[in-house]
């Protein structure tokens, strides 16, 4: 077993604007399917949900707010998974609801 | 608390005189009848049998050790045998967590919690792991040595260690109690005396400060909880009910409502250990509609619980959680990617999932589970479930 990182992107979104009912439905999907990984006992590690605002330092001290300016698609948060393969750990990542909202999951083995 | 005196190079010696103390307490209570007090007649018996312990030792001591070796002369004070309760509680602390130190392998650990705390006999331990009396005295004896070799004291850890040292107590208290709860021996008496030793001990970490942690009452509750079925699990006959055919008029409400104030307890402070998780998904057990919103709650904490805790048990539980909350199709998807293989409540549960959908195929698993359950009450409930299908 070799250990992967998942990496979520998905088109910037304003949570805050998202009613709690609906937000409700968004963190069940997540929870869901994280929860099927685990049950194959195959989650290694949480990983971290990242706040939206942040700031990008570039060469020659160019500061932005934030990456979404010009990338359409934002890091959103990740996974550490286990799997035999780099096709299993894709199998794994299918299902991600990041993809339900046009995002997508960049899978990443890790050196170890 | 006679070990505390001896030290825990001398636990034999600290069971020997419990022993000698019942024995003698059913000779003389089979004649005479039972004292009034039979708590202080045993600690009175057992106090006479340490101190004549100590005086016999003094004369081997002093007349016959010094012949033989003249070093480190042995100075041995009788010290004063203090049976307080608040005395006899805290060497029972102590002990527990002499007893529950990670230098010794887990059952190991609930053998001589339940050998040494509970007073157990080797024949109930025995039948407890259903083992041989013989496997267990071996194994008691060498997680004796073993604490002889670490020089395992009794004490308190000191308090930088006392939360890593209680986490290890608590587990073994789980242990103790699931080996209870969902131990395969026939014992129901057995197996219920196992539960409320468990339950005791638990308690007991919650009347000291130091170790009244919300984990600890996470513990409680979940136990609690658990034992509030004991009645509507078995029939007069000794065989288990399934949770769903439960007659849940016999759910003891007393310990339900001491579940809810444990649970209560363990919610101060931040930490989510998995004993609050398997606590609460307990309460929505102990809740009696079936409602969508139960199963929803449910799922969540098995989805948080494998986070932090796998277990095939838990994945399997989660998925039939699942399959209340989200319905058949998606928990049989999930269910298919399982492959526990070698686990008959796998194949139990894809039975039940394909039960009335497939009805082939429900049965050709519940045959797999069939081959592949270890016990004779077990393999009854599925071949009934098979005739269920035809």
């Amino acid at each position: 077993m070799k250990d992967f990182v998942l990496l979520f992107r998905q088109p910037s979104l304003d949570y805050s604007k998202i009613p709690a009912k609906e937000m409700q439905g968004i963190v069940k999907k997540w929870e869901d399917w994280v929860g099927g990984i685990g049950a194959q006992g195959k989650l290694k590690q949480n990983g971290m949900r990242l706040a939206a605002e942040g700031k990008v330092l570039k060469a020659g001290g160019v500061i932005t707010d934030g990456p979404f300016v010009e990338i359409r698609e934002i890091l959103g948060s990740f996974l550490v998974v286990r799997a035999d393969s780099l096709e299993e750990a894709t199998t794994l990542a299918h299902g991600c609801p990041a993809l339900d909202t046009g995002g997508s999951v960049e899978i990443r083995p890790v050196f170890g | 608390m006679i070990s505390s005196i001896f030290g825990l190079q001398h636990i034999e010696i600290a069971e020997d005189i419990v022993s000698e103390t019942f024995l003698k307490a059913t000779e003389t209570w089979g004649i005479k009848g039972v004292p009034e007090n039979p708590a202080a007649w045993l600690y009175t018996v057992a106090k006479r049998k340490t101190l004549y312990h100590f005086r016999r030792n003094k004369i081997f001591e002093k007349k016959i050790v010094p012949e033989l070796t003249s070093r480190q002369p042995k100075n041995y004070e009788i010290p004063e045998l203090n049976f307080s309760r608040q005395n006899i509680r805290d060497s029972q602390l102590q002990m527990l967590f002499a007893v529950c130190t990670p230098a010794i392998a887990s059952e190991a650990q609930i053998g001589l919690a339940l050998r040494i705390l509970c007073g157990f006999g080797i024949d109930e331990i025995a039948e407890a792991f259903l083992s041989n009396k013989e496997t267990i005295n071996k194994r008691l004896f060498r997680a004796k040595e073993k604490l002889r070799a670490e020089k395992v004291r009794m004490e308190f850890p000191p308090e930088n260690e006392i939360v890593i040292r209680l986490d290890n107590v608590l587990h073994i208290i789980y242990l103790l109690f699931s080996e209870g709860y969902f131990s395969n021996t026939q014992n129901q008496i057995l197996r219920r005396d196992l539960c409320l030793e468990a339950m005791r001990l638990g308690l007991m970490l919650t009347e000291y400060e130091r170790t009244n942690q919300p984990k600890t009452n996470a513990l409680m509750a979940l136990m609690c909880f658990h034992a509030s079925r004991f009645d509507a699990r078995q029939t007069n006959e000794g065989s288990l009910v399934l949770y769903e055919q439960q007659n849940k008029a016999l759910w003891d409400q007393e310990l339900i409502n001491r579940g809810l104030h444990f649970l209560g307890l363990s919610t101060q402070g931040s930490e989510i250990s998995s004993y609050h998780l398997e606590a609460r998904i307990a309460y929505w057990h102990c809740t009696q509609e079936d409602s969508r919103e139960k199963w929803e709650n449910i799922l969540q904490l098995y989805n948080q619980l494998l986070r932090i805790n796998y277990s095939p048990g838990v994945a399997l539980n989660r998925t039939f959680a699942l399959y209340k909350a989200n319905g058949r199709e998606e928990a049989l998807a999930e269910a298919e990617k399982l492959k526990l293989d070698n686990n008959h409540f796998y194949f139990v549960l894809l039975g039940e999932l394909y039960k009335d959908l497939d009805n082939r195929k429900a049965k050709f698993n519940l045959e797999k589970a069939y081959d592949l359950a270890k016990t004779q009450t077990e393999k009854q409930a599925i071949q009934s479930k098979i005739e269920e299908l035809q």
